[in-house]
C-alpha cells in the first residue's frame, strides 16, 4: 500500500539522517540528540514490521532511558568540540571506505538472494505477533534462558557501573581537593578540550 | 513493502556505524556510534522475523537490546572513571596496550 | 651353588653395597657406612672363595665356564651378552682384588674417619671394586670394555676425592685423559677383533684365532699393539706413565689399592686374557716386552731421587709393574701372574705404613722433614720394613721368588731377551737400594719434632695445607678431616696391615720353583693353549736365578745402608757431584714437560682460539645473532599491527567481516 512505503520512505530517512548526523557532528550533545532521533525513526519502521512491542520498548527504554542516562554523562563530562581531524590516520580514510565496502557486499548478498521470501511482503500474521502477550509468552516458555540470562547480565552491568565510579581513597577527584572548578580540567597531556 | 529494504537500509546504518566507531576519537561518540551498529542489527532481526512470522526475531532483538543497555552502562563507567582520574577523554591516548 | 652362581654373587656384593652406602648416607651414622662397605668386599671375597671351590670340584679340562646373564644385542652372527667367564685366571685375580680390597677398607674405615665425606668414599671404593671384578670377570669385550671404564671413572673420582683441594681435582683430569686414551685403544681394537673373528667373546675368539688370522698378520698385529696402548694407559707404563705419581694426591688408601694392588695391574690381566692373540703377534708381544723392561729402568731410576714418600711408592709400583708386563709378554704367565699377587701385597702394605707415617708427621710426606720415626712406630716400623723387603726381594719374601722368576723365564727364552733379564736385574739393584733408602730415611736416623711427640703418646698437629704446594687449607668437606690417624693407635689399620706383612713373607709358598707348583698348575686350564705351555725353565736355572736375584738385594740394602746410616751426608755429596742427572731425575727425565708442549699446549691454544673466535663470533654472533635477528626482523611485523590504537583495531575487524562477506558471496554465487 502506498501510505506503507511513504511511511517506510520517511522514517527511513530520518533514521538515516540521524546515523549521519551521530557521525558527523561534532557536539557530542548534538550526537546524543541525533541518536535520539534516530532512535525514533527506527521506531516508526518497527511499527511497520508488527513490532508494536518493540517499538514501545525502544521509546521508553532505549530512547527514554539509556539515552537519557547518555545526556547525563555527556553534561558531566562537558562536550568539547572536536575538530574532524584528517590527519588522525589512514583510519579515518579507509574506516569508512571499507564500512561502505561492507554495506555494498551486503546490499549484493540480499539482493542476489535466492531467498525467496525476501522478495514477499511477509508471511501470513495472526492476530497478536507483536503484542506484548506473544512476546511475554515467548520469553516466559522457549526463551526462558536467555531472558533470565539477560536479568543476570543487567545485574552485572549494574554492579560494574557501581564498581567503576566509586570514589577510591587515595586517589585525588576532579572538583575535591586541590582542584576548585571542573571548569579548568588538566591540560597536560591534553590537546583537545574535552 | 517487501523485507529487502528494510535489510538494505540496516547494512546502511551499519556501514554508517562503523564508519563513525573508525574515524571518531571521541569515546562518548564512538559508543553511540556503537548502539547505530547494534540498532541495525535489530532492524534486520525484526524484518526476519516479520518474514517469517514468528516473534523469535522480536524476543531476539529485545534481548539486544538489553545487551546494549548493559553495554552502554558499563562504557560510560569507564569515561566517567577516565575523566575521574584525570585521563584525557580521547581513545588515540588510551594505547598502552600496545606491543 | 656352582662357580657362575659364585661369580654373580661377587659381583652382587659390592653393588649392593654401593648402592646401601650411597642412597643412605645420610641416616648411617658414623663409621657405619664405613663397616658396610668392608662387609660388602669381605662377602665377595668369601664368594670367590666359594667358586675357587667349586671350580676345584670340576675337572681340569672343564674349568672356564661362562654363564650368560642377559642378552645385549642378537643378530644373525653376533651376540654380546652380559656375561660372566669363571676360569682360573678370573678366579685368580677375584680373590687377590676382593682379598686385598678387604684389608684396605678396614684401614680406611680408621684412617678416613672424621672426613666429611666419609660415606662418599667408601661409596666410590665399593664401586670401584665392584668394576674392577667386573672387569675380571668378563666373558667378552664387550663387558670388559664397561668395567675397563668403569675403573677408570672410579680412579677419577677417588683421586680427586678431596675436591677442593685444586692440585686433586687437576691430577684426576690428567689420569681420566690418559685412560681414554687406553680406552679408546681397546674400543677400536675391539671393532677390529669384531670384523676379523667375528665375535667379541673370549673363549670363541681364542678358539678361533688360529684359524681367523695368520702369524703376525698385519690387522692382528695392529689389534695387539692396541691393547697394548689400553693396558700401557691403564698400568701405567711408558710413554703413558705420568699419570700415577700425580694419582698420589688421593687419599693414602686409595693408592694403595687402586694404584698399587688392582686397578693399574688391569692391564697386566689384559694381556694375560688376550694371550692366544699376543702369542700370534710375536711382534705386539716383543714390543710389550721391550716397553716393559724400559719402564722398568726408567721408573726405579726417578725413585732414586724422588723426596716425596707416596711418590717414590708409585714410580716403585710402575717399576713392578713392568715386571708383570714384561713377564707376560714373554708368555711368562704363572710367572708374571705370581708378582702380580705378591705386588698386591707388599705394595699395599707399603702404601698403608705410608699412611701411617703420613699421619705421625701430621700430613708431611717430604722424606727430607722424616726422621727416627722407628722408636715412636713400631709397629709401622716392622710392617714397613717387611714389605721394603719384599719388595726389594730379599731371599724367601714373597717378592723374591716371584721377581726372580720372571727374569729367569726371560733368560730361558734366550735371544734378545737375555738383555731384558740383565736390565731386569739392575732394575732389582735398583728397586732394592730405594726402597732402603725410603726405610732409612724415615725410620732411622735423628727423630724429628713430630716423633718426639709421637713417643710422647699424642699424634702431631700441623696446620691443614697442601702436602706439594704448601697451600693452606680448611678441614671442611672436600680437604682431608684434621684428625691423622697412626696404625699404632687404630685396631683397624693394625688389623689390615698384618696379615698383609705375613702374607708378604710367606705367599712365596705357591710357587717355590722345584718344589711346589700350585699356582702354575692352578693357572694352567687358561693357558693349556699357549705355545709355550711346556718351555719352562729347569728348576736349576731357576734355582740359580734366585741365588743371583738373593746376592743383588743383599747387596744394594747393603749399600743404602751405608750411603744412609753409616755415612750420612754421602746422598748430598752424590747430589753435588751430578747435579744434571739428579735434576734429570727429580723432574721424571722431564715427561710432563714434554707432554705439556707437544699435547697440552697445543690443545689449549686451539681451545682458546675456538672459543674467542669459533663461538664468540661465529656461533654467537653470527649463527645465534643472525637467527635471533632474523625472527625479530619478522616479528616486528607483526608488532606493527599490535598499535594499541582501538579505531584501528575496530578497522581490522571490519576488514576481516568485509573479507569473509566477500568470500562468502563468492563462494556461493
Amino acid at each position: 500500500m502506498w501510505f506503507e512505503q511513504v511511511l517506510f520512505f520517511i522514517a527511513a530517512a530520518g533514521a538515516l539522517t540521524g546515523a549521519l548526523g551521530v557521525v558527523l557532528l561534532q557536539n557530542p550533545f548534538y550526537s546524543v540528540l541525533s541518536l535520539v532521533g534516530h532512535l525514533l525513526g527506527l521506531a516508526v519502521l518497527f511499527l511497520l514490521l508488527h513490532a508494536e512491542f518493540l517499538a514501545a520498548a525502544q521509546v521508553v527504554v532505549y530512547a527514554g532511558a539509556v539515552m537519557v542516562l547518555y545526556l547525563f554523562v555527556v553534561a558531566y563530562i562537558g562536550g568539547a568540540d572536536e575538530p574532524l581531524r584528517p590527519e588522525s590516520g589512514g583510519v579515518a580514510v579507509f574506516g569508512p571506505l571499507f564500512a561502505l565496502a561492507v554495506a555494498v557486499e551486503l546490499c549484493i548478498a540480499f539482493i542476489s538472494s535466492g531467498l525467496q521470501a525476501l522478495d514477499t511482503r511477509g508471511a501470513d500474521l495472526g492476530p497478536g505477533f507483536g503484542s506484548p502477550g506473544g512476546i511475554g509468552e515467548l520469553l516466559l516458555t522457549d526463551f526462558l534462558v536467555p531472558f533470565e540470562a539477560a536479568s543476570f547480565l543487567l545485574l552485572m552491568a549494574a554492579v560494574g557501573a557501581v564498581v567503576l565510579a566509586r570514589r577510591r581513597r587515595g586517589l585525588e577527584e576532579v572538583g575535591t581537593g586541590k582542584f576548585s572548578t571542573r571548569d579548568d580540567p588538566p591540560t597536560e597531556t591534553l590537546e583537545v578540550r574535552v | 513493502m517487501n523485507i529487502t529494504w528494510y535489510l538494505i537500509l540496516s547494512a546502511f546504518i551499519f556501514a554508517i556505524g562503523a564508519a563513525g566507531v573508525m574515524s571518531r576519537r571521541n569515546p562518548l561518540v564512538v559508543l553511540l556510534c556503537l548502539e547505530l551498529m547494534l540498532n541495525a542489527g535489530n532492524l534486520a532481526l525484526v524484518a526476519f522475523s516479520r518474514m517469517h512470522g514468528g516473534e523469535a526475531g522480536q524476543v531476539f532483538a529485545l534481548i539486544v537490546m538489553v545487551i546494549a543497555a548493559c553495554e552502554v552502562v558499563i562504557g560510560l563507567g569507564i569515561i566517567v572513571a577516565m575523566y575521574r582520574n584525570r585521563l584525557p577523554i580521547d581513545i588515540d591516548e588510551m594505547s598502552e596496550l600496545r606491543g | 651353588m656352582s662357580a657362575t652362581s659364585y661369580g654373580w654373587l661377587v659381583l652382587a656384593f659390592p653393588l649392593a653395597g654401593m648402592l646401601i652406602v650411597s642412597l643412605g648416607w645420610r641416616v648411617l651414622p658414623g663409621r657405619l657406612p664405613g663397616w658396610i662397605g668392608t662387609a660388602a668386599i669381605g662377602l665377595a671375597f668369601l664368594a670367590s672363595i666359594g667358586a675357587l671351590l667349586d671350580l676345584l670340584d670340576h675337572p681340569e679340562e672343564e674349568r672356564q665356564l661362562v654363564d650368560s646373564a642377559w642378552t645385549y644385542a642378537a643378530t644373525a652372527d653376533f651376540s654380546a651378552d652380559l656375561a660372566i667367564l669363571v676360569d682360573p685366571l678370573s678366579v685368580f685375580m677375584c680373590l687377590v682384588v676382593s682379598g686385598v680390597s678387604f684389608l684396605i677398607h678396614l684401614y680406611s674405615v680408621a684412617y678416613m674417619s672424621g672426613d666429611r665425606g666419609y660415606a662418599r668414599y667408601f661409596a666410590y671404593l665399593n664401586l670401584f671394586v665392584f668394576s674392577m671384578l667386573l672387569l675380571v670377570l668378563a666373558a667378552n669385550f664387550v663387558i670388559l670394555i664397561i668395567g675397563w671404564a668403569f675403573v677408570g671413572a672410579a680412579s677419577y673420582l677417588l683421586i680427586s676425592y678431596w675436591y677442593r683441594r685444586e692440585t686433586a681435582v687437576r691430577a684426576g683430569i690428567k689420569a681420566f685423559v690418559i685412560n681414554v686414551i687406553g680406552d679408546a685403544a681397546l674400543v677400536v681394537a675391539a671393532f677390529l677383533i669384531l670384523d676379523k673373528a667375528g665375535s667379541l667373546d673370549f673363549l670363541g675368539v681364542f678358539q678361533s684365532a688360529g684359524d681367523d688370522f695368520t702369524e703376525n698378520e698385519g690387522t692382528l698385529v695392529a689389534i695387539c699393539l692396541l691393547l697394548l696402548v689400553g693396558a700401557f694407559a691403564k698400568s701405567a707404563q711408558l710413554p703413558l706413565h705420568t699419570w700415577l705419581p700425580d694419582a698420589m694426591e688421593g687419599p693414602t688408601p686409595v693408592s694403595a689399592l687402586i694404584h698399587a694392588a688392582t686397578m693399574v695391574t688391569a692391564g697386566v690381566y689384559l694381556i694375560a686374557r688376550t694371550h692366544p692373540l699376543f702369542e700370534l703377534a710375536p711382534t705386539a708381544a716383543d714390543v710389550g716386552a721391550i716397553v716393559g723392561t724400559a719402564t722398568i729402568l726408567f721408573a726405579a731410576s726417578v725413585a732414586l731421587a724422588a723426596t716425596d714418600l707416596k711418590r717414590v711408592i708409585a714410580y716403585s709400583t710402575i717399576s713392578q709393574i713392568g715386571y708383570m708386563v714384561l713377564g707376560v709378554s714373554i708368555a711368562a704367565y704363572g710367572a708374571g701372574l705370581f708378582h702380580l699377587m705378591t705386588h698386591a701385597f707388599f705394595k699395599a702394605l707399603l702404601f698403608m705404613g705410608a699412611g701411617s707415617v703420613i699421619g705421625a708427621m701430621a700430613g708431611v710426606q717430604d722424606m727430607d722433614r722424616m726422621g727416627g720415626l722407628r722408636r715412636a712406630m713400631p709397629f709401622t716400623f716392622v710392617t714397613f720394613t717387611v714389605g721394603a723387603l719384599a719388595l726389594a726381594g730379599f731371599p724367601l719374601t714373597a717378592g723374591f721368588f716371584s721377581k726372580d722368576e720372571v727374569i729367569a723365564f726371560a733368560l730361558h727364552r734366550g735371544g734378545w731377551f737375555a738383555i731384558l733379564a740383565i736390565a731386569g736385574y739392575l732394575a732389582a739393584f735398583l728397586t732394592a737400594f730405594y726402597a732402603f733408602r725410603m726405610v732409612f730415611r724415615v725410620f732411622f736416623g735423628e727423630p724429628v719434632p713430630e716423633a718426639r711427640e709421637l713417643e710422647a703418646g699424642h699424634v702431631a698437629h700441623g696446620e691443614p695445607m697442601n702436602p706439594m704446594t704448601r697451600e693452606p687449607e680448611d678441614s671442611d668437606v672436600g680437604f682431608p678431616a684434621p684428625e691423622h690417624h697412626v696404625a699404632e693407635q687404630s685396631w683397624p689399620m693394625k688389623a689390615a696391615m698384618g696379615p698383609l706383612a705375613l702374607l708378604s713373607i710367606v705367599g712365596g709358598i705357591v710357587a717355590i720353583p722345584g718344589v711346589t707348583d700350585t699356582l702354575e698348575h692352578f693357572l694352567e686350564p687358561s693357558f693349556q693353549d699357549s705355545r709355550f705351555h711346556d718351555t719352562a725353565p729347569t728348576t736349576g736355572s731357576e734355582v740359580w736365578g734366585l741365588v743371583a736375584g738373593g746376592v743383588i738385594a743383599i747387596a744394594a740394602i747393603a749399600l743404602a745402608w751405608l750411603v744412609y746410616v753409616r755415612r750420612p751426608g754421602t746422598a748430598a755429596r752424590i747430589r753435588e757431584r751430578v747435579p744434571r742427572l739428579h735434576r734429570f731425575l727429580v723432574n721424571k727425565w722431564y715427561f710432563d714437560e714434554l707432554y705439556e708442549a707437544m699435547f697440552v699446549r697445543p690443545v689449549s691454544t686451539i681451545g682458546a682460539f675456538s672459543r674467542r673466535v669459533i663461538e664468540t663470533e661465529f656461533v654467537q654472533g653470527t649463527i645465534v645473532g643472525g637467527a635471533t635477528g632474523i625472527v625479530r626482523v619478522g616479528t616486528s611485523f607483526a608488532r606493527a599491527i599490535q598499535t594499541g590504537y582501538l579505531r584501528m583495531y575496530a578497522l581490522f575487524l571490519l576488514l576481516g567481516v568485509a573479507a569473509l562477506t566477500l568470500y562468502f558471496l563468492i563462494a556461493s554465487s
